[in-house]
Order: C-alpha cells, then sequence, then structure tokens
C-alpha cells in the first residue's frame, strides 16, 4: 500500500472534552481526499494535527513517512497548507507574499521566480502581482494562497474549507486548480468542504467525522449505496443527522479560547 | 540564515511602507523635546546641571526607540489576528530563528526610528562634541532595540489578543521610560527609586548613550555595555522560548 497519510487511532482531548477519539483513517499517494463533517466535528483539530500545529493526546500520524510529533521540519517539508481563515501577509504585494514563502521553505532564487510566475499565471493573478494584498478580494486572496500552498512542490496539500464565502464561479476555478495539479504533478489533496457536492465531485474517497469520531469512509458512490440515498448530501445528512451543531460548536471554541492562546 | 533574512526584510519593508506609523511616532519624542526641553531648561540651569536639551536628547531618543520595539514586537499579535503567524508556524524552519528574525527586523526598524529623532534633536539645539564616538552611541541604540523587541515578542507569544496593549504600555513602557533616568539625572534620588532604576535595563542604555553624546556616563560604559547584553541574552533566550510554546 502506498499510503502518503496513515493516522492511527488518533486522540485529542482537552481537560474532559474528547475533540478527536479514535480516528482512524489512510489517504493513498495522488488522490484526492474529503475529510466530512459537520461544524465542531474535529476536522480542523485533525488537519493541526496532521500539520504539527497541535500535538495529539494519543495515536499515530505518519506524514510522507514521518511522524509530526517528532520530525516537524520534515513533515512541514512534505505539505503545503490552505487555512480555514486568511493566512497573507496584507500589507506585502501578492508576489512577495510568494516569494517569502519560498524563501522559507528553500526553494531556490532561480526556480522560486520560475514556479512563481507559473502558479500566479495559473490562478490568473500575475498582471497583479506588485498590488498588495489588502487590495485584493476575497477570492482572489483564496487563490493566491492555493498558489503560495503549491509553491514548494509539497506532498500533500491541506485545505480547510477553502472555498467557504466564494461565489459560484471562484469556487469552480479553485477546484479545477486542484484538480489540474493534482493530475499534472501528483500532488495528494486532503481537504474539508460543507460543499457535498463539491466533495462528491473532485474526491477519489471521503470520510465522515462527526462527534470526534468518523463514522464511514469510502467513494462517495459507496456511502450513497450504504444509506441508500441519491446523493452524497442526503448521505450525509442520513449519517449526521438534521440537528444544528451550531451551540456544541461555539461551547468548544470558547472552551478552546480560555485553554489555548487562539 | 534564509529563514532569518526573509523575517527581517519583511519588517522593514512594513516599516518602510507605514509612513503614518512613521511620522506617528515621531510626536511623542517632539513633544518632549519641546516641552520638556525648552520648558525645563531654566530650572535644570539654575540648578547647575548645564543644558537640558543637551540632557535631554539621548533619553528621547531611547524613549523613541523604546516605543518602537515593544511595538514591534508586539506586532506577534497582529500577525496572530490576521492570520499570518501560521504561515510561519508551518513552515520548514525552527521557531527560534522565526523569532530571531523577527527580532532583528523589529529592532532594525526601532534604530531608523531612533536615528530620525536623533536628526530632530539637532533643530532642537541638541550638539555632538565628539564624532568619534558616535559609532558606539549606535551600539547602544541597537542594544536598546534588541531588549525591547525581544522583551515585546516574548509577552506578545502569550498574549491573545491586544486587550492587554493597555496594560502592557501603563505598566511597563511607561514606567520603563519614567523611571529610567532619561528625564533626570541620577545623582541623589531617594532610595526606593534608585533601586528601581537600578534594576531597568533602560538606565544602563540611556546611560551609555549620553556617556558616548557628551556627557557624563554614571556606571561607565563598560558596565553600561555588558548589563544590556547579558539582559539581551537573557530576554532573547525566553522570547524564544515562550514563542516556541505557542499553539494556534
Amino acid at each position: 500500500m502506498n499510503n502518503i497519510i496513515k493516522v492511527k487511532n488518533l486522540f485529542k482531548k482537552y481537560g474532559d472534552f474528547i475533540a478527536v477519539e479514535d480516528v482512524n483513517f489512510d489517504v493513498e499517494k495522488g488522490k484526492i481526499f474529503a475529510f466530512l463533517g459537520p461544524n465542531g466535528a474535529g476536522k480542523t483539530t485533525t488537519i493541526k494535527m496532521l500539520t504539527t500545529l497541535l500535538s495529539p493526546t494519543f495515536g499515530e500520524i505518519v506524514i510522507n513517512g514521518f511522524d509530526p510529533t517528532k520530525e516537524q521540519e520534515k513533515v512541514r517539508e512534505s505539505f503545503g497548507i490552505v487555512f480555514q481563515d486568511q493566512s497573507l501577509d496584507e500589507d506585502l504585494t501578492a508576489y512577495e507574499n510568494l516569494d517569502m514563502h519560498g524563501m522559507l521553505y528553500k526553494v531556490k532564487s532561480k526556480d522560486r521566480k520560475k514556479r512563481i510566475e507559473q502558479l500566479l499565471n495559473f490562478v490568473e493573478l500575475w498582471d497583479r502581482k506588485d498590488e498588495l494584498v489588502k487590495y485584493f478580494s476575497g477570492g482572489m486572496k483564496r487563490r493566491l494562497e492555493i498558489a503560495r500552498g503549491f509553491l514548494h512542490n509539497p506532498k500533500v496539500l491541506f485545505l480547510d474549507e477553502p472555498t467557504i464565502g466564494l461565489d459560484p464561479q471562484t469556487r469552480n476555478h479553485i477546484w479545477n486548480y486542484l484538480k489540474k495539479m493534482n493530475k499534472e504533478e501528483g500532488t495528494t489533496v486532503f481537504l474539508t468542504t460543507h460543499y457535498m457536492e463539491e466533495a462528491d465531485k473532485v474526491s477519489d474517497k471521503i470520510a465522515i467525522i462527526d462527534h470526534g469520531k468518523i463514522i464511514t469512509q469510502g467513494t462517495s458512490e459507496e456511502l450513497k449505496n450504504q444509506t441508500k440515498t441519491n446523493s452524497l448530501e442526503e448521505a450525509f445528512l442520513e449519517l449526521t443527522g438534521k440537528e444544528i451543531r451550531e451551540e456544541k460548536a461555539k461551547n468548544f471554541a470558547m472552551f478552546k479560547n480560555k485553554k489555548f492562546h487562539r | 540564515m534564509i529563514a532569518i533574512y526573509t523575517l527581517w526584510i519583511r519588517e522593514i519593508k512594513k516599516y518602510y511602507r507605514s509612513k503614518s506609523r512613521i511620522i506617528g511616532s515621531l510626536g511623542q519624542p517632539i513633544l518632549f523635546l519641546v516641552a520638556l526641553g525648552f520648558g525645563l531648561s531654566p530650572v535644570f540651569q539654575k540648578a547647575g546641571q548645564g543644558n537640558y536639551i543637551q540632557f535631554l536628547a539621548p533619553g528621547v531618543i531611547s524613549m523613541s526607540i523604546l516605543f518602537m520595539a515593544v511595538f514591534s514586537g508586539i506586532s506577534v499579535i497582529w500577525d496572530r489576528q490576521f492570520g499570518f503567524l501560521k504561515e510561519t508556524l508551518v513552515a520548514p524552519v525552527p521557531r527560534w530563528k522565526i523569532m530571531l528574525g523577527r527580532t532583528l527586523g523589529g529592532a532594525t526598524v526601532a534604530v531608523m526610528q531612533g536615528i530620525i529623532v536623533f536628526l530632530i534633536s539637532f533643530f532642537a539645539g541638541f550638539r555632538i562634541y565628539n564624532f568619534a564616538l558616535l559609532f558606539i552611541t549606535f551600539i547602544f541604540m541597537c542594544l536598546i532595540a534588541l531588549i525591547f523587541t525581544a522583551l515585546g515578542t516574548g509577552i506578545a507569544s502569550v498574549l491573545e489578543d491586544m486587550h492587554g496593549f493597555q496594560l502592557i504600555m501603563n505598566f511597563l513602557v511607561m514606567p520603563t521610560f519614567f523611571l529610567s533616568g532619561a528625564l533626570f539625572p541620577l545623582e541623589n534620588l531617594p532610595k526606593v527609586l534608585n533601586i528601581i532604576v537600578k534594576f531597568n535595563p533602560l538606565t544602563y542604555g540611556v546611560d551609555g548613550m549620553r556617556g558616548t553624546l557628551g556627557g557624563v556616563s554614571q556606571f561607565g560604559l563598560m558596565t553600561d555595555f555588558w548589563v544590556l547584553a547579558i539582559v539581551f541574552i537573557i530576554f532573547i533566550s525566553i522570547g524564544s522560548y515562550l514563542f516556541s510554546k505557542i499553539q494556534i
């Protein structure tokens, strides 16, 4: 098996609250993996543990052959990430943001230049490369972040709700970029989203998480067959129930705020 | 090295681009030079202490460095709020290098601000008598900047948001400035004040600058230098530790 991400018996506890409970999954190299779940299900916490930002309470993670708790730098070199909230430096230009990223990831000056030009053209921002990011729209910032995520040729790209709050045109573009890069460069993509249709369209494999536990995983077809539904959205509701999760998510966020300096 | 350079140049670019920040933070030093410099000059003269502007200018230059340095350090909080901090925390670079790059950048910016105030003080009547010592003045400026940027970064690493900002201003930055000998001579101070002043690293920075700018150094330049150097090493170590513990 050629699994680039391996997660075994992963737990994350905050006091009595169990944010992630006995999570197990593997992601095959070169595939697009969707990690779906309602608000507060534990998606972002899991991503943080996979990307060295949080240490697990218990369990095993392997990313590209490395352990995020012990070989942080090796793991960090292996992945790119597009966070749920924006993470650009708005006082710098689009080009400078990418250039700085390339320097931090030790991409050589010559390669950096070429790669930045290629990626900025790819996300259609090359002609605005010298503008300060603070004058960009939400969609442009997102595209820039995606370009940045690919800049150092990562083996895995993590995307935490990359299309949230964007218009259908931009969303469509973003999925096209991702699919194209996945195909052309073989980058494994790990994503979360609330747009089931999009997950259905792009992903090779889907895992559904709720209350910190993985309920089921498989291809979109398998999930639909399993729940005897016609769309992934219906399957998702069937599996996770119809009650609204906001309350819980909020409490959890408050708890996190208190305990950990967010 | 390249990581440290990257974060250093970022601070410089941001400083250079925020003209309002540069000009805005000149207001206070100018006010001090004019109001205190000219206002207290006659009293100072009468007390037999000589020219007050000559005495005050090194203090005001240190003040501008102090403020700029602390603000630069504290910008970690802004980066946390605007998300950019995460980008540097997942980069394959040891945290201490990120901290060091930020600190060097912030300190450079603070020294540049100090140099601007230095130039302005000439208009208020400040004069240099020994140009040969100017280089040593510069070293003291750098040390003040480094110490307080490291301090600001360390504090910002444990703060969640800007709510603690007022606290830092009123209980740390202001007392550091006022209780440093920037405004008054250190001779014949009341006992308690004398002790507080001696525990304040800025005191040695101001003393060193004053010593090299034609005034009299209270502690001796070597003492000033070593106290500052040691405080810097302590602050940058603690700051790096706190920075490396940041969880998002």
